[in-house]
């Protein structure tokens, strides 16, 4: 209604995707922004960018069964490989040295790549309907072990510890997309790619979270004996979180690598999994915004620490002095979850929510 | 549909074909300890149903084998003619049993109209296919059990909280939310479990006028425990009493508050009574 952008007339206005005109505003600026971002900032930084809307794919399939649905996982690296070397295998070249079947368009072996890894989700999933919490996670842990054992052994499909094998080949229609063409770079190419396919799945996970099933899923988190008494299927909709959770994870599993173009058993370690948890910690649980900016926060955190030499005199860049980067950085990972768990348990989303709040009633806000 | 034989031990049934749920002599047992003890009742459509005792008498646990949480050793429960025990809970909510907890069993983090659209999960059958895309039957579907929530909103006078999350809501208003959710759910049956625990006077006047109304304008059948005398004696129809898990006297308030049985059970000479009888 005019004048009165807060006054809904219709159910639709009520549930539309982005129901207030500040979000509209917001969100058409920072795509606006995105899209702009290739002409003006330098091509490694763009690489670091898609790198993190890769993650970012990566940690909302994180936050739908652990933020969402409330099943603590730290398997998510299993999932991730599972879809890296889906895709991997499927695009690869079929003479080349690892397992490869030359299939090389990006929209075929990245849903197969997604279903692999769903499907091994939904396998894993009755796990899930016994246990919860501390031993959920316990187990789940047991997954990435069990992962990384498999990648090392396995060197037909995965070239081997130290060696590794390339990354899945990202065709589209015809066109190698990380080698330039007549208008972008590679990195240009990719970082567009990977911004097109993190928008495409955020607005998928949004529906789904804004949706029944969603809405299941945070009955099941907040009081599961409530759940199931208003009719949700307990072990149907657990099973659901983790198959749509390690969907996620398999698509971004298979993009992870492509920006490099290489990688070898040892990335999907149980430090890849805290990684995740700590985006979803650190972005604010249970929000899909929140595991974009958690995604992108950690991915340029080894970035920011790189800078800091210059700041700080006593840090060295390279290996060899009393505190190093690498140092920092490991540092800075844990002591962030930390202070967010105890100071902004809401993570980024968290403040952001209490900047909007200031700001919407200024200037009388207290 | 219902078959109290000659051997039924529930008393005072007179139309069994008018009945919405039948528990016939369970038993409930947890490693020694008798629970529920050859409980037997029928509550009839449109029926507000009492169930009174002392603490630890068996109530909740009768509500917790009514909604499948238990399971019991021994007898029967049916609902519209339907054998009940034996089925999962979300099962037992999907044949038409609402229930309300005790202590609040809210889903703190959602807000109100999100707790009352749960309410709604089995009215809505729309798959994760077409919730990722949000179009056609899914989207159809929200909007309607969007508009049917609002009912249940103006029923319960919930305007002003719809959009916050209930875990910041007043404990009274709370307890309306879980009645809503229930309501939501469109139920045959409607379990309270204790509605007006910790409530302040006004709190308990608002609720006997909901649960009033819910009786007599939506016509659900329900069952409600609840501790506050006064309230049981002037709402239900009727009463059943409880005493370590055995029923020791169904009939009107006024009968019940008149047997001599009922008042030991309350007054503390249970030892004498019914220990020294068992």
């Amino acid at each position: 209604m005019k004048g009165r952008p807060e006054l809904y007339t219709s159910y639709a206005q009520d549930t539309a995707f982005l129901n207030t005109r500040p979000k509209r505003t917001w969100t058409g600026a920072l795509l606006v922004v995105a899209l702009l971002m290739p002409f003006a900032v330098t091509d490694d930084l763009l690489m670091l960018l898609a790198t993190g809307f890769v993650a970012a794919i990566g940690a909302i399939g994180l936050n739908i069964v652990t933020g969402y649905a409330g099943q603590v996982s730290l398997g998510h690296a299993f999932f991730l490989a599972i879809g890296a070397y889906t895709g991997a295998a499927l695009s690869g070249d079929p003479d080349g040295r690892v397992l490869g079947f030359g299939v090389t368009s990006l929209p075929v072996w990245l849903l197969a790549s997604g279903l692999v890894a769903g499907l091994a989700g939904l396998i894993v999933a009755p796990l899930a309907v016994r246990l919860r919490g501390l031993y959920l996670a316990i187990v789940t842990l047991g997954l990435v072990f069990l992962g990384e054992h498999i990648f090392r052994e396995w060197t037909s499909l995965t070239g081997g510890p130290g060696v590794g094998r390339p990354a899945a080949v990202p065709e589209l229609f015809g066109v190698r997309l990380d080698r330039a063409s007549a208008l972008f770079t590679g990195p240009q190419q990719l970082y567009l790619l990977m911004f097109v396919l993190l928008v495409i799945f955020a607005v998928l996970a949004r529906n789904l979270v804004r949706s029944r099933i969603g809405r299941a899923f945070a009955a099941v988190r907040d009081r599961d004996l409530a759940a199931a008494v208003i009719g949700v299927d307990l072990a149907r909709y657990k099973a659901l979180a983790f198959a749509v959770s390690s969907f996620y994870a398999g698509v971004a599993g298979s993009l992870l690598f492509v920006v490099n173009g290489f990688f070898d058993p040892g990335s999907f370690g149980l430090l890849l999994s805290v990684q995740y948890i700590a985006m979803v910690l650190i972005g604010g649980a249970g929000t899909i915004s929140g595991a974009i900016m958690g995604a992108l926060f950690i991915t340029l955190l080894p970035r920011i620490t790189r800078e800091l030499p210059t700041v700080l005199p006593f840090i060295s860049a390279d290996a060899t002095g009393a505190v190093t980067v690498f140092q920092v950085e490991a540092v800075l990972y844990g002591l962030l979850i930390v202070v967010f768990l105890i100071v902004e348990p809401r993570g980024l989303f968290g403040i952001w929510v209490r900047v909007r709040n200031y700001w919407r009633t200024w200037p009388f806000s207290y | 549909m219902s078959l109290p034989g000659p051997g039924n031990p529930d008393p005072g049934n007179p139309d069994p074909g008018n009945n919405v749920l039948e528990v016939e002599d369970v038993t409930l047992a947890f490693d020694g300890v008798t629970a529920v003890d050859g409980v037997s009742f029928h509550v009839a459509a449109g029926e507000l149903f009492a169930i009174i005792g002392p603490n630890g008498a068996g109530k909740t646990s009768i509500f917790n084998v009514l909604s499948g949480v238990y399971r019991p050793q021994s007898g029967s429960v049916r609902f519209l003619g339907q054998d009940v025990l034996g089925k999962r809970p979300h099962k037992i909510a999907a044949m038409g049993v609402a229930r309300t907890f005790q202590n609040i069993e809210l889903f703190a983090h959602l807000t109100v109209v999100e707790n009352l659209m749960l309410g709604r999960h089995n009215h809505m059958r729309y798959g994760a296919l077409a919730a990722f895309a949000w179009v056609g039957r899914a989207r159809r579907e929200e909007l309607a059990n969007r508009a049917a929530v609002e009912e249940v909103v103006d029923f319960l006078e919930l305007e002003q909280w719809r959009r916050l999350p209930v875990g910041l809501l007043p404990y009274g208003v709370q307890k309306r939310v879980e009645l809503g959710r229930a309501l939501a759910m469109e139920p045959k049956v409607l379990l309270l479990d204790e509605p007006v625990a910790g409530m302040n006077v006004e709190e308990t006047e608002d609720m006997a006028r909901f649960v009033l109304d819910v009786r007599d304008e939506l016509g659900i059948a329900m069952v409600m425990v609840e501790h506050d005398m006064g309230l049981v004696m002037d709402l239900a129809d009727r009463v059943m009493v409880l005493d370590f898990g055995k029923p020791i006297r169904t009939g009107t308030p006024a009968e019940v508050q008149q047997d001599p049985d009922v008042v030991r059970a309350y007054l503390g000479e249970q030892h004498q009574t019914v220990g020294g009888s068992a």
